[in-house]
């Protein structure tokens, strides 16, 4: 955190010096292990066994928050007969489909579950192509919360604690330390400090970022953590949570007002093509009418957006223009994106501050891909690698890629930056708070809101006379915003737009004022209540000084301004706050409201005592003791019946490439992870197939703290730059001396997409890990530099060593982890490098299958 | 006014400052750097200095490697087979060998000597009689403790500053606030300073003149000058995240470091200790002072400065004693001759 967020990490030091006691857990000893209480070095690829580890922890030594996991999580309700846990399958759960390597979750729901009970993300409606994963951006997948059948005593063997301990009860700290390579000592030593700082008086915080993500099982990762703070009682408290840190600004922001495929704003799912016929059946999918939670009222949030994008063409007799809305057809996330484009199927392409050319995955198949396009459109501050690979990438080095053979047609537009324009970041916090405006761009540089507004603009005149029904939805926009003497467009415009309007053209306060009859409209249904009282709230900045803890005067959080989500957990189910310490929002009997220094995350008059009446659904069903308010059953889980396509508890699996063979299971890697079965994605053989001695160490990347991602913040900057001149690779010296590498000189490392050189950096920073019984070294790359001309430094990227194989429910890439070898020197030039490549590939007997099995026979 | 060359004093006063406003500095607590060069950049943003460089130095982390005219703060970053206080690292039941500090320390030395314009400067090493960096123990058969160091150095501004007393044209000065200055207008580029200060902080700008700035010039830390007259804090505090970077009162920061050091023992980093806090130390003591966490030998500082015109006082005594002993051999020799 202190090398990716040292702005934030500023907290973090703020809490150390009133004594919390920071843990850092990391393949390497980074500058945040420098100022922490603890370092734990673990295998890149092993955190799912460390999490289990203490779920067993907990469990074993009964160190849970009782009243906490009784009365706030689905710890007592019953899981079907039918399921079987991954302890009796090797490793999978019952429903795998061999063949299609996917699940039925069926078998996953609880007891009693009625058939027909689908609602959004739900079991049995989980799509793979879909990537079902991201609508549940802002709340749970559907199950039927009247069927519930619950042991409140813990004990029946199908109760999810019993279910859960069961599945746990292998991760033993013997484990651990064989799996991560923790010592057992130092293992237990972080259970005794996490355990210690949870309860009624105290909460203990997770942090992760992309090291947690980027992983062929990375939201199982996320998983973990979330079952230990459900256990502990850490969730919808202070100082409790699971906090995500994000690759760069409004990260939040670019989910909840989405640039995925499959999503619309607010996490209302994108309507599938032949399975949404109808406005209705499309809902149907969203709410379930018999479940409980905000959910249900899914329909005055489509409505809304509908009416706010094409406004009076949008009726009642046109479902509300559901129709202009566009269809996806399958997986049409960035990777299956790059694919196509290898194969010739995509035509254009905008990259609009990104630099897939260094900063994605198997980014040589990303700059082959862009060859391949007919016209490619770049948008950033400075000429980014991605924008002049097709003169000076590595693959023209190697003679793969001509230029005069290239036939993409590159538009190169300068953009401007965060200070030359305004608008909202979102944060982690999902705080939005607006910036201004400080100083025009220079030169030809425009904001992204300019460009969009430009091209919306230039579309619809040029289809003006179009007669032609598919032209609708875009002449029918709402596209009239204001502009500036320059041609910038209202970025306060746009935010009320997404805040939404009352029948009477007032702005609206919550989105609980949206109809579903046309009478309201609203851009993004959770960030209601930006414009509330027709003031930008996220423009707000009073200091903390001037107001409470909770600074909730500082920018603005959806929803409703509520800084920490679930908080009605922060107080027993009689109302009350588990402690004077830890007060959040409790019941106040004389004003019979719920009152607090946070906005609460409960319906205000709602009390403690309230118990739903037979058969309601929606908000009415939740009784006053279900916090957890966006979940369909109102709890916190444990255990997810639904909504996940990798299994209802995490599982260690290996990572898609790795030397080591799964010590906890049979089946070795996530055997529904996404993968990729072609001549130019390649995988290294792990443990347990031939030729897996030829990549037998362990790689991973990062970055740091004087670089920004892909470079094109930093890279151009001679400031930053000669700050981190070069590209390096982070080894230890017990490693240096295996491999002849020396400090300051040179290494190639070698996967089987491609091989690059950095200077070598010696430090006692990385650690060769006991793994299995076998040492385990592990080379750490930054991932910042590219080959290219423009940049004030440049080199290898990192990112050309990996290929693609993807988590399945958010299609997400593996990139903190695969397998490698090193060895001292530079690497080929040329053609050569083809050559030696291909000499790995073959010493190591790599074909199209190899790694791509992903069930373990 | 006495304009003392040695000894506690009030810098601006002393230096005929009437109404002084309190004296200003730095208190650098390196206990809570997290070496994210933001003041580094910050200064060099604030005060238009030039990159000196894109030069890949591999000690550990810094790549900038030393003070000099272009670069005003430096963060220097230490590996060492240390515990800090009660930290854990993790190293214990590992399959570790010998670690690589050492080898990293020597590649820091190799960086720091020699030719130096790498770093931007053209400044030669001079000898502090420090010991070398190098640790005892480094070279044991398995590391078993770590620890990562990270300073943020700057320009000490002396209570007697030599690069002051030794400097011609008057280009360097004392300001109202007790700092050191130099204007770059003035300079003449002689040199005298270099030499002078005890730390080695103060360097003429390597590069051609006419194509980059101020070559041949003498550059420093001002201490924001321009901005602290303002009001203002300087960049490099403002920009520091974790406030291991504290401008203010000197009086304050002493009393405020004490309390920190006296926390830092009763936490068990019975290591950490003040440098430059001390007005009876080589240099009257300095305006910007530091909580190290080892020997300031370790960070590249003097473990005993002592401002090299202390004793200019004896030796002009001395000059005149014996300019006085010729003009008395004079005259007895010419004087009885007539």
């Amino acid at each position: 955190m202190a090398e990716c967020h040292p702005v934030g990490f500023q907290w973090v030091m703020e809490a150390k010096a009133r004594g919390a006691k920071v843990i850092h857990i990391d393949p390497r000893f980074t500058r945040t292990s420098a100022v922490s209480d603890t370092h734990v070095p673990l295998r890149a690829g092993s955190d799912i066994a460390f999490l289990g580890g203490v779920v067993r922890y907990i469990l074993e030594n009964e160190l849970y928050f009782e009243e906490y996991v009784k009365a706030y999580t689905n710890a007592s309700f019953l899981v079907g007969e039918e399921f079987v846990d991954s302890e009796d399958l090797g490793g999978l759960f019952s429903g795998y489909d061999e063949a299609k390597a996917t699940y039925d979750p069926t078998s996953w729901g609880y007891a009693g579950a009625s058939e027909g009970s689908v609602g959004k993300g739900g079991a049995g409606g989980a799509d793979k192509g879909h990537a079902e994963g991201h609508s549940l951006g802002s709340g749970g997948p559907s199950v039927d919360p009247h069927t519930i059948q619950r042991d409140e005593t813990l004990q029946h063997p199908r109760s999810v604690f019993q279910v859960l301990k069961r599945h746990y009860a292998r991760y033993t700290p013997e484990m651990v330390e064989e799996v991560c390579g923790v010592p057992k000592e130092l293992f237990l030593e972080v259970c005794e400090a996490v355990t210690a700082n949870s309860g009624r008086e105290r909460t203990t915080c997770w942090v992760y970022s992309v090291g947690w993500t980027h992983h062929s099982v990375g939201v199982q990762y996320i998983r973990g953590s979330a079952i230990i703070q459900l256990l502990l009682g850490n969730m919808g408290r202070p100082g409790g949570g699971i906090l995500a840190l994000r690759g760069h600004a409004s990260i939040q922001g670019s989910t909840d007002i989405p640039t995925l495929f499959n999503i619309l704003p607010g996490y209302l799912p994108m309507p599938k093509a032949g399975a949404d016929e109808s406005f209705e059946s499309y809902l149907d999918t969203i709410r379930n009418h018999e479940q409980k939670g905000f959910w249900a009222n899914a329909e005055s949030y489509s409505v809304s957006l509908q009416k706010a994008w094409w406004g009076e063409k949008a009726t009642v007799d046109n479902g509300w223009a559901f129709d202009y809305l566009p269809r996806i057809s399958g997986d049409h996330g960035t990777y299956r994106t790059v694919l196509d484009m290898n194969d010739g199927k995509v035509d254009g392409y905008f990259l609009l501050g990104q630099n897939p050319a260094v900063g994605s995955a198997h980014a040589r198949l990303q700059r082959l891909g862009m060859a391949q396009l007919t016209w490619l459109v770049v948008r950033d501050l400075n000429m980014i690698e991605s924008a002049t690979y097709w003169k000076d990438g590595p693959e023209i080095e190697t003679g793969e890629l001509k230029t005069e053979e290239i036939g993409t047609e590159v538009f190169f537009l300068p953009a401007a930056a965060h200070t030359e324009k305004s608008g909202t970041f979102t944060q982690t916090q999902r705080m939005l708070q607006w910036h201004h405006k400080a100083v025009d761009p220079p030169g030809d540089c425009r904001s992204e809101l300019e460009f969009f507004h430009l091209l919306g603009q230039k579309l619809r005149e040029r289809l003006r006379d179009s007669e032609l029904e598919r032209d609708r939805p875009l002449l029918d926009l709402t596209w009239d915003y204001p502009v500036d003497e320059k041609g910038e467009p209202s970025a306060d415009a746009v935010l009320r737009e997404i805040n939404g309007f009352g029948p009477d053209g007032q702005l609206l306060n919550s989105y609980l004022q949206m109809k579903p009859d046309g009478s309201t409209s609203g851009g993004c249904w959770i960030y209601t209540g930006v414009y509330a009282d027709g003031v930008n709230q996220s423009a707000r900045r009073k200091p903390g000084s001037e107001q409470s803890w909770v600074a909730p005067d500082w920018g603005w959080a959806w929803p409703l301004n509520r800084r920490q989500l679930y908080n009605r957990a922060s107080a027993d189910p009689d109302g009350k706050p588990w402690s004077e310490r830890k007060a959040l929002v409790w019941w106040d009997e004389d004003q019979a409201k719920w009152v607090g220094h946070d906005v609460p995350d409960f319906e205000g008059t709602k009390p403690p005592s309230y118990r739903p009446p037979e058969g309601a659904t929606g908000p009415a069903a939740l009784a006053g003791d279900d916090p957890f308010v966006m979940q369909a059953d109102g709890k916190g889980w444990l255990y997810a019946p639904s909504g996940l396509l990798d299994g209802p508890m995490p599982v260690h699996y290996e990572p898609s490439e790795s030397p080591v063979r799964n010590a906890m299971y049979h089946q070795q890697g996530n055997p529904t992870r996404e993968t990729f079965a072609r001549k130019d994605n390649l995988q290294n053989p792990s443990a347990g197939e031939p030729g897996a001695d030829v990549f037998p160490y362990v790689c991973t990347t990062y970055r740091l703290t004087e670089h920004h991602t892909a470079g094109g913040l930093s890279r151009w900057l001679p400031y930053l730059s000669e700050l981190q001149p070069e590209f390096f690779c982070e080894v230890s010296p017990e490693h240096a001396r295996e491999r002849g590498l020396e400090h300051l000189g040179w290494a190639t490392i070698v996967t089987a997409r491609t091989a690059i050189e950095a200077r070598v950096l010696v430090t006692d920073r990385v650690v060769p890990l006991k793994v299995g019984g076998k040492t385990i070294h592990q080379v750490g790359l930054p991932y910042h530099w590219g080959v290219g001309g423009d940049a004030v430094v440049s080199g290898d990227a990192a990112n050309d060593l990996f290929g693609l194989s993807l988590d399945p429910n958010v299609h997400i890439q593996e990139s903190k982890v695969a397998s490698c070898d090193i060895v001292p020197g530079r690497r080929p030039r040329g053609p050569e490098l083809l050559r030696f490549v291909e000499d790995y590939r073959s010493r190591a007997g790599i074909t199209v299958e190899t790694g791509n099995q992903r069930f373990t026979s | 006014m006495s304009n003392s060359l040695f000894g506690p004093v009030d810098p601006a006063p002393d230096a005929g400052w009437a109404d002084a406003p309190p004296r200003k500095g730095f208190f650098t607590d390196t206990s809570v750097c997290i070496g994210c060069k933001a003041c580094e950049v910050a200064c060099k943003e604030w005060n238009a200095i030039p990159d000196d460089g894109m030069n890949f130095l591999g000690s550990s982390y810094d790549n900038t490697g030393a003070l000099g005219a272009s670069t005003w703060r430096h963060v220097a970053f230490i590996e060492q087979p240390k515990r800090l206080g009660s930290q854990q690292t993790g190293l214990i039941g590992e399959p570790v060998g010998p670690g690589a500090t050492d080898a990293l320390n020597r590649a820091a030395d190799e960086a720091l000597s020699g030719d130096r314009s790498l770093l931007g400067t053209d400044n030669t090493v001079v000898d502090l009689g420090m010991p070398g960096v190098t640790l005892p123990g480094a070279n044991g058969d398995g590391r078993a403790d770590f620890r990562w160091l990270m300073e943020s150095d700057v320009c000490k501004h002396c209570t007697h500053a030599a690069c002051l007393d030794v400097c011609p044209t008057g280009s360097l000065f004392r300001t109202e606030f007790g700092t050191v200055v130099v204007q770059d207008d003035i300079c003449n580029g002689c040199g005298y300073c270099v030499p002078a200060c005890p730390f080695g902080v103060i360097d003429r700008r390597i590069g051609e003149k006419g194509v980059v700035k101020n070559a041949g010039i003498a550059q420093k830390c001002t201490l924001c000058y321009d901005r602290i007259g303002e009001g203002l804090t300087p960049a490099c505090a403002k920009a520091c995240p974790t406030q291991s970077i504290q401008y203010g009162d000197v009086d304050e920061l002493r009393e405020r470091a004490q309390q920190r050091v006296d926390a830092l023992h009763a936490a068990g980093v019975h290591d950490a200790r003040l440098y430059g806090h001390d007005e009876h130390d080589g240099v009257g003591g300095t305006g910007a002072f530091f909580l190290l966490l080892d020997e300031p030998e370790v960070y590249g500082l003097p473990p005993d400065p002592v401002v090299t015109t202390k004793d200019l006082p004896a030796m002009w005594k001395k000059a005149g004693l014996a300019a006085l002993t010729m003009l008395a051999g004079a005259v007895a020799v010419f004087g009885s001759g007539s």
